[in-house]
């Protein structure tokens, strides 16, 4: 694959913590740890991010965005330095890649009506040559999206329902026609009966502009429904990616399976059978013990290797990585290193 | 079976000044000895109004409007704030939405669970610490916990301090109102179990709220379906899975997106607002079987088949 659309090689985020008036000591939390992974240019995919809280999902879409500045490590879109490219012409950058967030009722300023993101978004990538064709193409956008434009332009934010501001978002990156989208949660806010229509319309846009999205979630039914490749993360590393049915149906890494294993599914007649004992990991051990398996201490399967090297992600199958010394091949790639 | 607790045309209304905001408008259940009962909907639907109607927790600007909420031989609604208090803990407990921020920040848990049993019992103090300790431990947390501040511990180690706590007096019944919700997917399933025990293990009638049907599926055993503050459907949790009789149950269940289903379609339109609900069935503007008497006449709750209602025209 020559060129991948994103490419990001060995990116690490530390964040420093104490130290504050010059007292007690400071100390570092590694949130994005050594991540490397790509999103194909020929083929626009929905590559899903999942992970717990505090896996480090958020931070490394902050990364991607430009938002936050890395410890260490490179991104590339299409092989070009994003760092630098940011700072010289974020705009052109924002063509390219856009976001939406998880909050649908903090990103809309209350004084202003919704029309504005929309407006904006033409003028700033000057979209229209004129405000009729802007009108227009926003029409033509909303009902591509499935929204009535004539319930929804000229009202105000809270005159709408999350899942209605969330679809907007939809629209907006409709008329801007980037080729990535990272998207952060974006229907942990909105009701079930309305997720699905956000969901499906995601999965539209795929196809209409050919268009790569970065969906970031911990919740693995969605991560399932929306995705065509998933990678997990676990305490800032990637444990496994592969093609998404594949990772749910048959995991390659202890964590998933316990993540697999634990996702409610909604049929009576299928309920759990195992019980989980959760050993709470205390901040302080992943601070100081970080070269080792980062599952170590959930693990049911762990071993004295595992809390003695990192072991590197490698194909393991087709089309699959993961990062777990139950693989041969793991051991060994990790000892040749 | 006689059941434990009953509602009977529930409704709590809050004032403003556009008139009255119907949250809850005329519901009706009963709760059966020892089973947990689930109350499903989305955001807006009343789950939480009702909950606090229940528990008679209902502050000004709400009130409660009509309604009995009989309970062994005495009716909620009848009691005052003293024998209110004399009833909370000992029979009724509560863990409410957001509990992990429920905790007192600067006592350590020992100490809050401590104050609930003397406050409420004559318990003296080392007994109740001994009690505290072991209700720690049977809902699964280490001993050391006691001696910890909250910020010490993960939320959903807070939110089993919260479900210990809430067995503290060993009540008949116990009310979780979205225990779960901001938790990880492991940590969930490790506090569902853990209230699910509370039945299995003590014998307590549990009421649980949630707006996620998954959740549902795992622990509950008969399971309300409410919609615009009412209630539209009510069955063992294999009949509302399997075969949903409200419409809007049917379009919730396959609204669901599961790694077990490869399509899930939205409900089109949106959840009416409490100032103005629709006339009729509520429910008939994004319904797709709407007939002309669906936006005249609002359907009552009927039973179909023993241990079955629903609220539709469509099974007259």
């Amino acid at each position: 694959m020559e060129n991948p659309l994103l490419e990001l090689r060995n990116i690490t985020k530390e964040y420093l913590i104490g130290g504050g008036l010059g007292l007690g000591k400071k100390k570092s939390i590694i949130a994005v740890d050594n991540v490397s992974f790509s999103v194909s240019k020929e083929k626009p995919t929905i590559l899903a991010l999942v992970g717990e809280s505090g896996s480090g999902k958020t931070t490394m879409s902050r990364i991607i965005l430009g938002l936050l500045e890395p410890t260490s490590g490179e991104i590339l879109y299409e092989g070009r330095d994003v760092r630098n490219w940011i700072k010289k012409d974020r705009k052109a950058y924002r063509r390219n890649v856009q976001v939406i967030f998880q909050d649908p009722y903090s990103i809309y300023n209350p004084f202003y009506r919704v029309d504005r993101v929309l407006f904006k978004a033409v003028k700033k990538f000057g979209l229209a040559s004129s405000s009729k064709e802007a009108q227009n193409m926003i029409v033509e956008s909303m009902r591509a999206m499935g929204l009535r434009p004539e319930d929804i332009l000229g009202r105000y934010p809270h005159q709408l329902s999350g899942g209605e501001r969330q679809r907007l978002m939809l629209v907006r990156i409709l008329l801007i026609k980037p080729k990535l989208v990272i998207a952060d949660e974006p229907v942990s806010m909105i009701d079930v009966s309305l997720r699905s229509i956000f969901l499906n319309n995601l999965k539209d846009l795929r196809s209409r502009l050919k268009m790569s999205t970065l969906y970031i979630t911990h919740d693995l039914n969605i991560g399932h429904y929306i995705s065509d490749e998933m990678m997990v993360m676990c305490h800032g590393r990637i444990v496994e990616t592969g093609e998404t049915t594949s990772v749910v149906k048959s995991p390659l890494h202890p964590y998933t399976q316990g993540l697999v294993n634990a996702i409610p599914i909604p049929n009576p007649r299928k309920r759990w059978k195992d019980t989980v004992d959760i050993e709470e990991v205390t901040f302080k051990e992943l601070l100081t013990q970080r070269q080792r398996c980062i599952y170590t201490h959930r693990c049911p399967l762990v071993m004295p290797v595992c809390k003695e090297k990192i072991p590197v992600l490698i194909e393991v199958e087709p089309g699959r990585r993961a990062a777990c010394f139950l693989h041969p091949e793991v051991l060994e790639a990790t000892k040749s290193q | 079976m006689e059941p434990i607790l009953a509602v009977e045309d529930l409704r709590v209304y809050y004032n403003s000044i556009y008139g009255d905001v119907k949250s809850v408008d005329g519901v009706s259940f009963s709760v059966n000895p020892k089973e947990v009962f689930g109350i499903a909907g989305e955001s807006g639907c009343g789950k939480s109004t009702l909950v606090e109607g229940i528990l008679r927790l209902i502050i000004p600007p709400g009130y409660i409007k009509t309604g009995k909420i009989p309970y062994k031989s005495t009716d909620l609604l009848s009691l005052n704030n003293e024998e209110l208090r004399r009833l909370r803990w000992r029979e009724l407990s509560y863990i409410p939405q957001g509990s992990m921020n429920s905790l007192n920040p600067v006592l350590r848990v020992e100490e809050q669970m401590v104050d609930a049993i003397t406050s409420h019992t004559d318990t003296p103090k080392e007994k109740a610490r001994e009690m505290a300790i072991a209700r720690l431990k049977e809902v699964g947390l280490p001993v050391e916990v006691a001696r910890m501040y909250p910020h010490e511990l993960s939320g959903g180690m807070k939110q089993r301090v919260v479900i210990a706590t809430s067995i503290l007096l060993k009540p008949s019944i116990v009310v979780a109102d979205e225990p779960v919700t901001a938790l990880d997917v492991v940590v969930q399933k490790g506090v569902l179990q853990s209230i699910a025990n509370l039945r299995d293990n003590y014998g307590i009638t549990i009421i649980f709220v949630a707006h996620d049907l998954a959740a549902h599926a795992e622990i509950v055993d008969r399971l309300a379906i409410m919609y615009a503050g009412e209630i539209a459907e009510i069955g063992s949790v294999y009949d509302i899975f399997e075969d949903p009789l409200h419409p809007y149950s049917k379009l919730l269940i396959a609204a669901i997106p599961s790694i077990e289903k490869d399509v899930v379609q939205g409900i089109p339109g949106l959840a009416p607002s409490p100032l103005n609900w629709p006339t009729g069935c509520r429910f008939h503007p994004r319904c797709p079987y709407a007939m002309s008497i669906c936006s005249t006449e609002d359907p009552p709750l009927k039973e179909t088949k023993k241990g079955r209602h629903v609220a539709c025209h469509k099974y007259k």
